[in-house]
């Protein structure tokens, strides 16, 4: 309790609870109409939360005193204390002395660590933790800049941050450069990384070939096992994924999202750790030239980013193709305006097609069939234009539209490309 | 593209590494598509002297499937010969020394056995040539250096530019492969040289078995409160909360849908 300031520190007057307590006390009335005087709720001597059930709620209106359990109207009367107590109550823990090094490469897509990562993060945990009285540190390895805040909720003991412009784009040469001599320098007993398809599963494989280390790949399951050299066994997928491999784990470990649970009721210390050698300087025979602006049109339907999708209630298709160059969208179609030749086959959404995951995905007077409502299972938010309100595709989207489909597209048309020749100034300029 | 004029060729030499896939649903053994994929891609460059190169057994499983690479159009193919159980890796790095191609393409995976993607980057270390994971296309091909499209997810690509030689990975991305006719596929032959087979003595200790279905990881509500817990599990999954615009004018609900567009950041 010393790092709390004093107007948090709970100060009890024996004697005021004492007279508050006892109604024949000659000076309660007095006490008792000073108010604040009992809190609705506050900590117990053994950690409980006790809560004073007059103290809370409010008189309904036939007289009878309702509690709303929602929080909504006991918030306000919360002790400091507990106020404190709910903010973060999670074990805080430092390992000064670790046994053994666990070292983790997350792959922070977008500078944050991603769900596969924290899973690792997990595994990783795991790991360091199975021998409570010698128990290990989670080391993550991170490159260039990175908006990450939430290391140590996520279960990291130390944070090696490798920073530099020669780790900026794609730069795997320099990266296992830098992961060999965190090798020599940490000698970690497992080297975890995600099984990504860019960055975790393609610079493991590296770190693997340079280390003489035969990684195992694709695991998603591990369990403690006397009679391996490591003391776990672990489960990964093998042959394109359509076996299983159960084998003893290796030093390296490839692992699948969701191969553990990630860390959410400890705070670990996330300290920040220095390379100690200046890291190596080596020739970069892979160049990285720079991403190269695509034509949506041309991206396959699946991996869309953006699609429009049309159905049976476009009439105006020249107006439809116009929006969706104007949108810079994928074109995708329902099965009828497929089956009636507007669209070509390769664009059907759904069942007998493809399973779009676009992160918006437009549909223009289609009614939302259960075949095309798989298809777009996996899409982030989607859209509805469209005559009729009750129709299936209306309850799904996020945005519901309803009106006349080719007017209100007509109007989008005209309003991005006033966006974009906006943009276009504003950037010259 | 007649195979005839192979040797004739003046553009680089470029080795396809080529394995036995297996059908996912009928587990028949075919062309392993990713390899298929590279395939088509060493047939696009121009002027290539490409050749297909094989480690492992031959057999009447493997024999079908490897005809199938022949049918893209390829006279023969070179096939190392190798236990089921061996280690293709020093194999191959043999081959590809005396071979001194200028670019080795292969997929990224195997289709059969553990598949863990580690040939490629085995292979570019022992050689010391830099690897390029995930390409898309081959834009050209200059006397030290190449200039490659990596896939990105989104169907994003970047490019690199790469020094001559190295080794690519080819995955989903790249273009698919064309189909395999049954004449050439006949008529086409194996060169096979018998090399030296080295056991693989690591994986007679595992346990190999059909995929079993991932559990699907359960949505625990830590939270301090029972009314939250208790919400939370008598939730309806999905479903409405959308929100609809009925009776708007079409300048009105264009609004609502570009403010919605620029919010998730797809107006480019």
């Amino acid at each position: 309790m010393s790092d709390l300031d004093l107007s948090s520190a709970v100060r009890r007057d024996p004697r005021r609870e004492w007279i508050l307590r006892n109604r024949l006390h000659p000076e309660h009335a007095a006490l008792a109409a000073t108010g604040a005087a009992s809190p609705a709720e506050w900590l117990g001597p053994n950690g409980v939360t006790r809560r004073d059930p007059r103290a809370v709620g409010f008189i309904g209106p036939n007289g009878i005193r309702r509690i709303d359990r929602s929080g909504a109207q006991h918030g306000a009367g919360a002790t400091p204390g507990a106020r404190a107590a709910a903010a973060d109550n999670r074990q805080r823990i430092e390992i000064d002395d670790p046994a053994f090094v666990i070292a983790v490469v997350p792959d922070l897509p977008g500078g944050r660590l991603s769900s596969h990562d924290r899973d690792l993060l997990g595994l990783a945990r795991r790991l360091a933790d199975a021998d409570p009285t010698a128990p290990g540190a989670v080391v993550a390895i991170t490159f260039g800049e990175h908006r990450e805040s939430d290391f140590g909720g996520a279960g990291v003991d130390r944070l090696l941050s490798l920073s530099g412009e020669r780790f900026s784009g794609y730069a795997p040469e320099a990266r296992l450069a830098a992961l060999g001599s965190v090798e020599q320098e940490l000698t970690p007993r497992h080297w975890l990384l995600p099984d990504s398809t860019l960055g975790g599963g393609e610079l493991g494989r590296r770190l693997a070939a340079r280390l003489g280390e035969r990684p195992a790949t694709g695991v998603w399951q591990l369990e403690t096992a006397a009679d391996s050299d490591s003391g776990w066994r672990c489960t990964a997928r093998g042959a394109a994924g359509s076996s299983d491999i159960v084998r003893p784990l290796p030093r390296m470990v490839l692992a699948l999202a969701e191969c553990a649970e990630p860390v959410s009721d400890t705070l670990h210390a996330a300290r920040p750790l220095e390379a100690a050698h200046s890291l190596p300087e080596g020739l970069a025979r892979i160049e990285d030239l720079g991403e190269i602006a695509i034509d949506p049109a041309e991206v396959a339907l699946a991996e869309a980013e953006f699609v429009l999708s049309a159905g049976n209630g476009i009439r105006d298709w020249d107006g439809y193709h116009d929006a969706a160059r104007t949108l810079g969208a994928a074109e995708g179609a329902s099965r009828v305006a497929v089956d009636n030749g507007f669209m070509p086959r390769n664009r059907q959404v759904g069942a007998t097609g493809t399973w779009v995951s676009a992160r918006v995905y437009i549909a223009v007077g289609i009614s939302g069939a259960v075949q095309h409502l798989q298809g777009i299972e996996r899409c982030d938010k989607v859209i509805a234009i469209n005559l009729d309100p009750n129709c299936d595709m209306v309850k799904r989207a996020d945005l519901a539209v309803i009106g006349d489909a080719e007017a209100i597209l007509a109007t989008l048309a005209e309003r991005v490309a006033a966006w974009r020749a906006e943009q276009e100034t504003r950037h010259v300029a | 593209m007649s195979p005839e004029h192979a040797p004739l060729r003046s553009g680089p030499r470029v080795a396809v590494l080529v394995s036995v896939g297996r059908h996912p649903v009928t587990g028949r053994p075919r062309r392993a598509d990713q390899d298929a994929r590279a395939v088509e891609l060493a047939l696009g460059l121009e002027q290539a002297d490409t050749r297909l190169l094989h480690a492992g057994r031959h057999d009447d499983d493997s024999d079908s499937a490897l005809r199938g690479y022949l049918g893209m159009g390829f006279d023969s193919l070179e096939l190392i010969e190798q236990n089921a159980d061996a280690d293709v890796v020093p194999a191959l790095v043999e081959a590809l020394r005396t071979q001194s191609p200028r670019l080795v393409l292969t997929g990224a995976h195997a289709e059969t056995g553990e598949g863990s993607g580690m040939l490629p980057w085995l292979l570019a270390e022992a050689l010391g040539w830099p690897v390029v994971g995930g390409l898309a296309a081959i834009e050209k091909i200059e006397r030290d250096t190449a200039t490659l499209l990596q896939a990105l997810p989104r169907g994003r690509r970047r490019r690199l530019r790469v020094r001559l030689p190295f080794v690519a990975t080819v995955d989903q991305s790249a273009a698919p492969a064309r189909q395999s006719a049954f004449g050439p596929a006949r008529r086409g032959g194996f060169e096979a040289v018998a090399k030296e087979s080295r056991a693989d003595e690591l994986q007679a200790v595992w346990q190999v078995a059909p995929a079993r279905k991932r559990p699907a990881r359960l949505k625990v509500v830590k939270s301090g409160s029972a009314r939250d817990r208790f919400k939370a599990a008598a939730a309806k999954s999905g479903g409405g909360g959308g929100k609809v615009l009925e009776d708007a004018t079409p300048d009105q609900g264009a609004e609502a849908i570009m403010a919605l567009l620029r919010e998730e950041g797809v107006l480019r």
